[in-house]
């Protein structure tokens, strides 16, 4: 059983209060922080404990935190990206809805490591119950002089605000998100100038997900040191993965970084396996953005290595045989999924995602729902397979921001990895768009 | 000549006024404009679950913002719901994780159900049907979200049942947290 830095307390009755909190152990950072560690002190063990990004990029948090430019008499501020809608992906709703304080702790502890008087949550819109959540939890914060003015006495103050969105996944990129915490439409900012620089207001502004800054308290009380050694090499600390698709037991696990893949999907201790009884076909194991792998290459790297539950591991074999771990949206398919309908699901998403700023992924990501729609619909050509292929690559690289490559990516994947069952659509249009046909997979078509 | 009177311009509750103002003390005072989102959600949820014209000209003013800030953001946000709908808004899930545990046999039971089709309003006034992207619920699909309720893993007809009996029984949405301060003042 792996240790939960995270989530030990999240099912004692009461947590998401102040007082329950506390008493378990709630708050020490702060107290640690503020009363014996400078802000630099902070930054230096956030960077020893090898934490990266948990919102998808795994960039080292510690890393990003000394690129913040700190003009002297200029304000700065710590924003939290809770704008969690990669699809597949649920843990920061779970971890804010359950442990309100804990995502609070971690963005005063935070704030005083970069000098931050002002942040903010941005929350995607449709989580306004959440939001009223975390209002509650940070009004009891101010009572208790967890925030506010000259906090616990040491001469630091820092006020937090929760703002809504509206319902844009794009804004869960940086830049989007300061356009849309400043009121605007959610279109990504050219870069350079980088947050660190000019982010919100055009102030020097550091953006981290829920999950890295929920980890920035054990961090600061248990030593950076410490919570490296959990984990293999440059995957450190624990991670939460969103289980969902067809699994027995879908739902939030909190893993050691280095669990097997195979363990994570089959023991009971997570997910418990394949429902109904049925077969594994594939995983999407980041969130969608990340390339889909058949099961042969989800459970085993081409070298015939067991997969593990690291950055390093999923992404072996590059995008040829691999993927990446990403927010940690895993999402596992049985052996009934049709693939095109999925990828044309997704495909579906970005178009109607994208922001439109950039005509590469305005125009592609409408294009590759339209040949993805009429493939699934019996209506393809063989060509269009590799039309797919074509548009997903002059998607790659030509956009503003990364939602380009998160439309491309799990199309490319998908005909690299189950061009046949493109292929089974086009030759069989009349059986492939029955309602609950199942692709028979390469043996019986042979 | 028919007479016709200007319908009577839209203004904020009391409670929605007070609330505003303590939203616009969050952001720096030469940067209004940031508390836009917010206003809005308020305006939707007083206005009857979606924001006219003449309401976004309300928040334009409330805001110091030309009307065009407020129509081209309104506009980009799909949370935001430009014409009128139904009493409740059953918002259902249909990006990947939810469709591969059957949000396409969820819609098509709503529509059969309620009598309304996607994007259209049942014709009691009751229920719109309105498709939206990734609810971050993936593990508890499939999932409809009715204004700040999320309803999961709604799998059995004896799960959609219950959902659509609690909301013919609402008669007023719920009691949001500011306005329960105002009650208690």
């Amino acid at each position: 059983m792996g240790r939960k830095l995270l989530t030990e307390h999240i099912n004692v009755e009461g947590i998401d209060t102040f007082e329950v909190y506390r008493k378990h152990g709630g708050y020490r950072s702060v107290e640690k922080a503020l009363k014996t560690m400078t802000p630099d002190e902070v930054v230096e063990e956030v960077k020893k404990s090898g934490l990266r990004g948990r919102g998808g990029a795994g960039f080292p948090t510690g890393l990003k935190w000394s690129f913040l430019a700190k003009p002297e008499g200029v304000p700065r501020y710590l924003v939290c990206n809770a704008d969690e809608s990669e699809p597949g992906t649920f843990k920061d709703r779970q971890l804010m809805s359950k442990l309100p304080h804990l995502l609070i702790e971690g963005m005063i502890t935070g704030s005083y490591a970069l000098g931050a008087r002002t942040s903010y949550i941005y929350i995607r819109g449709e989580l306004l119950y959440v939001l009223r959540i975390l209002e509650k939890a940070i009004a009891e914060a101010y009572a208790a002089g967890f925030l506010g003015e000259n906090i616990l006495g040491s001469g630091y103050s820092l006020d937090l605000h929760v703002h809504p969105g509206g319902g844009a996944y794009i804004c869960g990129e940086e830049t989007a998100l300061l356009e849309s915490l400043e009121g605007k439409r959610g279109n990504p900012r050219n870069k350079p100038p980088f947050p660190a620089v000019q982010g919100l207001y055009a102030r020097p502004t550091v953006v981290n997900n829920v999950e890295s800054i929920a980890a920035v308290p054990v961090i600061v009380n248990e030593g950076g040191e410490e919570y490296a050694k959990i984990g293999i090499g440059k995957s450190t600390g624990t991670k939460l993965i969103s289980a969902c698709g067809h699994l027995n037991k879908p739902g939030i696990y909190e893993i050691e970084l280095g669990v097997p893949v195979e363990e994570f999907i089959y023991s009971d201790e997570y997910c418990g396996g394949i429902w109904k009884g049925r077969e594994l076909k594939a995983v999407v194991a980041g969130g969608s953005s990340v390339p889909i792998l058949p099961t042969e290459l989800i459970l085993k790297t081409a070298a015939g290595e067991p997969r593990l539950m690291t950055y390093e591991s999923l992404s072996d074999g590059g995008f040829v045989t691999g993927t990446m771990l990403g927010s940690g949206g895993f999402i596992a398919m049985d052996e009934t999924t049709c693939i095109v309908r999925n990828t044309w699901n997704f495909s579906r998403f970005y178009h109607h995602e994208s922001c439109g700023q950039c005509s590469p992924c305005r125009e592609g990501t409408g294009w590759l729902e339209k040949v993805l729609h009429r493939l699934e619909h019996g209506h393809g050509a063989m060509h269009d397979i590799d039309l797919l292929v074509s548009v997903a690559k002059q998607i790659e690289g030509n956009t503003i921001c990364p939602l380009g490559e998160a439309a491309a990516w799990p199309v490319a994947a998908a005909v690299r990895h189950f061009r046949d069952e493109f292929e089974w659509h086009v030759k069989h249009p009349q059986e492939a768009t029955r309602a609950g046909a199942v692709y028979p997979g390469k043996a019986v078509l042979a | 000549m028919e007479v016709t009177t200007a319908p009577a311009k839209p203004q904020f509750s009391a409670a929605a006024q007070a609330e505003i103002k303590r939203i616009i003390t969050r952001y720096p005072e030469d940067r209004k404009k940031s508390a836009l989102l917010p206003v809005l959600h308020i305006a939707q949820a007083e206005f009857g679950g979606w924001v006219s014209p003449e309401v976004q000209d309300l928040v334009a003013e409330t805001l110091d913002l030309k009307p065009i800030e407020v129509y081209e953001v309104s506009s980009f946000y799909t949370m935001f719901n430009l014409k009128p709908v139904g009493k409740h808004v059953l918002e259902i899930c249909r990006t990947g994780p939810c469709m591969l545990r059957g949000s396409d046999e969820l819609t098509e039971n709503l529509e059969r159900i309620t009598g309304a089709k996607v994007g259209e309003t049942s014709p009691d006034g009751m229920f719109t049907i309105k498709m939206v992207e990734c609810l971050a619920a993936c593990g508890f699909a499939p999932v409809v979200q009715v204004r700040e309720k999320y309803y999961e893993s709604l799998e059995t007809p004896e799960a959609v049942d219950a959902m659509l009996n609690e909301l013919r029984s609402m008669i007023h949405r719920p009691i949001l947290p500011w306005e329960e301060q105002k009650n208690n003042a």
